[in-house]
């Protein structure tokens, strides 16, 4: 069974059909990237997996359960968790202070009003930033980092909760090369307990760290498969020639 | 603390990739030191509240007296519009409500006793927050702030109109000679006993709206403030936050417009409307939203301002007024306090501090 199948994905804007039958199939442990040119609807799809769009039609399960009508915060609790593609850490907050947030999103009313989290988490928050390499920082305001380090406190914040699901919309967006590898390398050991879904422009960051690859074009599914059949395959071959 | 990491990917401006609207953030809190400005403040307001009927002709006491219970009125809104960006167009509902049901209590059983007076404004304003929350906030789905202003606004308007027609509520004209409120045998009347009851009122809730804010669940709100829709995605539910935050709103309007009842006297629909409703908000927005203090220094000065020009500019003070606080919001949209608070002083720390939590591990 795997952890999250969504099935006749579509989604109308106005005139503008987004996606037009969309269907992704991720497996547990899975890091399954999501590719297509400039507007082949992957950026939406994920937006209908996340629960900040409601699919026009179609049905999203996620580990046995029909969580197409769920809100965002039902999704995270469920265990799905996701990074946007516009850096969203809270700028003026600590890097301590942005982690724990995430941490603490479903302690009760009470331990929250009496700060009893705080020491609790302390050591977690530490490991986290320290696995994203920001240990260094922890008491600096996010606003102060680079591009690159806010993307990585995103995704820590993003792993904060232990998803079993990771939604990733351009983690790499705006980074450099170096940043890019590192990035490859701090994912790496999610694989043990998390799934991943990347979005993601650089075909070769892309190639080294997924497992299968779905191919949208115009809103539909142009193939899907392990990285090695999708490169083989003739109408992706295609699709990205034309675009360059 | 090194910075290596930072050096070691490139010395990218942060600036330079993040949104617009973020660089005023950004600056702010570079120019933000390690000192701290903002206890100075708090300190320099209370010892000017404490001293001021000292130095106050009598009439002018009472007037403060007046402000303070605005202060507190000010406060509510601060909660849940700068703190949890609910912009609430009618709290002046809770203020009159509460208002209301206190002076019934005085007329129709004649109970004025402060034990009585302040518990009962104090859950009028809590369960009329709490039921408007309801209505208004706890949609499976977010509502949008233009519906919960224009809900809040209808919820003064109405009530303003419903007062105003009621028989029993004294129609137009109010309920009128209220009784003095009472603390044991001790009759309180305006003058500096009533002054020094409000100061401590408001030092009061001051507190503990700042313990609550400086809590973890304060840093949940300065979450939802800042990215209502990303804390969602973390599992936060967001619109029981907001319903808490807007019912504790609701109590403290409560008790500011249960001490008003008894301190003017009596009360009138005014109490309940949008023209109440929309001074709380020019008090905020003057002082400066999402600090205590801000809250408590715009309703000070803005009152101040308006006592002062309206004795010697009699026929245009309002102008002047008006065109005070419409320079000041243009102007620096984060109020009068921003002058001298760094935004990162202004977010501020939650909980204890790390170094207290290792203290506590050892």
């Amino acid at each position: 069974m795997p952890l999250l199948e969504a099935a006749g994905i579509s989604k109308v804007f106005g005139k503008l059909t987004a996606l037009d039958g969309a269907a992704l199939t991720v497996d547990e442990n899975e890091f399954h990237g999501l590719i297509g040119p400039n507007g082949s609807g992957k950026s939406t799809l994920m937006k209908c997996l996340a629960g900040a769009e409601v699919p026009t039609q179609g049905k999203v399960s996620f580990a046995n359960t029909d969580i197409t009508a769920f809100t965002p915060t039902e999704r995270a609790r469920a265990g799905m968790s996701l990074k946007f593609q516009i850096t969203s850490v809270l700028p003026a907050l600590t890097l301590y202070d942005n982690i724990l947030l995430a941490l603490q999103a479903q302690s009760s009313l009470l331990d929250l009003v009496f700060s009893r989290t705080r020491g609790r988490l302390h050591d977690k928050v530490m490991m986290m930033l320290d696995q994203f390499r920001l240990a260094d920082r922890a008491f600096d305001a996010a606003a102060a980092l680079s591009h690159g380090q806010q993307q990585w406190l995103e995704i820590a914040m993003a792993l904060a909760g232990h998803p079993r699901l990771l939604l990733l919309d351009e983690p790499t967006g705006g980074m450099s090369l170096e940043e890019r590898r590192v990035t490859g390398e701090l994912l790496q050991p999610i694989k043990q307990h998390c799934s991943l879904i990347i979005v993601e422009h650089d075909l070769d960051f892309i190639r080294d760290i997924c497992d299968r690859l779905t191919v949208l074009d115009q809103g539909k599914v142009l193939a899907s498969g392990t990285v090695a059949q999708i490169q083989a395959n003739k109408n992706v071959q295609e699709i990205y020639l034309r675009r360059a | 603390m090194s910075q290596v990491s930072s050096t070691s990917t490139g010395t990218r401006a942060a600036s330079c990739v993040i949104e617009p609207s973020q660089t005023l953030t950004i600056s702010a809190s570079a120019n933000a030191g390690r000192q701290e400005v903002l206890p100075v403040i708090e300190v320099a307001v209370l010892i000017i509240a404490a001293v001021a009927p000292l130095l106050l002709q009598d009439y002018i006491t009472v007037y403060a007296t007046r402000v303070l219970i605005l202060c507190l009125f000010a406060l509510s809104f601060d909660l849940v519009w700068g703190y949890a960006g609910i912009l609430s167009l009618g709290q002046s509902l809770f203020f009159g409500m509460a208002g209301y049901g206190v002076a019934l209590l005085s007329r129709d059983f004649n109970v004025a006793s402060i034990f009585a007076v302040i518990p009962l404004g104090t859950l009028i304003g809590f369960v009329a927050a709490l039921l408007l929350a309801g209505f208004l906030l706890l949609g499976r789905h977010a509502s949008s702030i233009v519906f919960v202003s224009l809900g809040t606004m209808t919820g003064a308007y109405a009530a303003d109109r419903l007062a105003g027609g009621s028989y029993y509520l004294g129609g137009q004209n109010g309920i009128p000679s209220i009784q003095s409120m009472s603390i044991g045998s001790y009759a309180l009347s305006e003058g500096p006993a009533f002054y020094y009851l409000a100061l401590v009122i408001l030092i009061l809730v001051y507190l503990s709206s700042r313990f609550l804010l400086r809590s973890q669940f304060g840093l949940a709100l300065a979450g939802l403030r800042e990215n209502e829709q990303r804390i969602a995605f973390f599992g936060y539910k967001v619109q029981h936050l907001k319903a808490i935050i807007f019912a504790i709103g609701g109590a403290i309007a409560g008790i500011a417009g249960s001490l008003y009842a008894f301190h003017e006297g009596f009360v009138w629909t005014t109490m309940l409307g949008v023209v109440m409703s929309t001074q709380v908000v020019l008090y905020v927005l003057f002082g400066g939203s999402g600090t205590l203090i801000g809250a408590v220094i715009g309703t000070a000065i803005v009152e101040g301002l308006s006592f002062w020009l309206s004795d010697n500019y009699r026929d245009i003070w309002p102008i002047i007024l008006g065109v005070l606080l419409l320079l000041v919001i243009l102007f620096r949209p984060l109020g009068l306090i921003s002058l001298v608070l760094g935004e990162r002083e202004r977010v501020g720390t939650f909980g204890p501090s790390p170094k207290e939590i290792r203290n506590a591990a050892s």
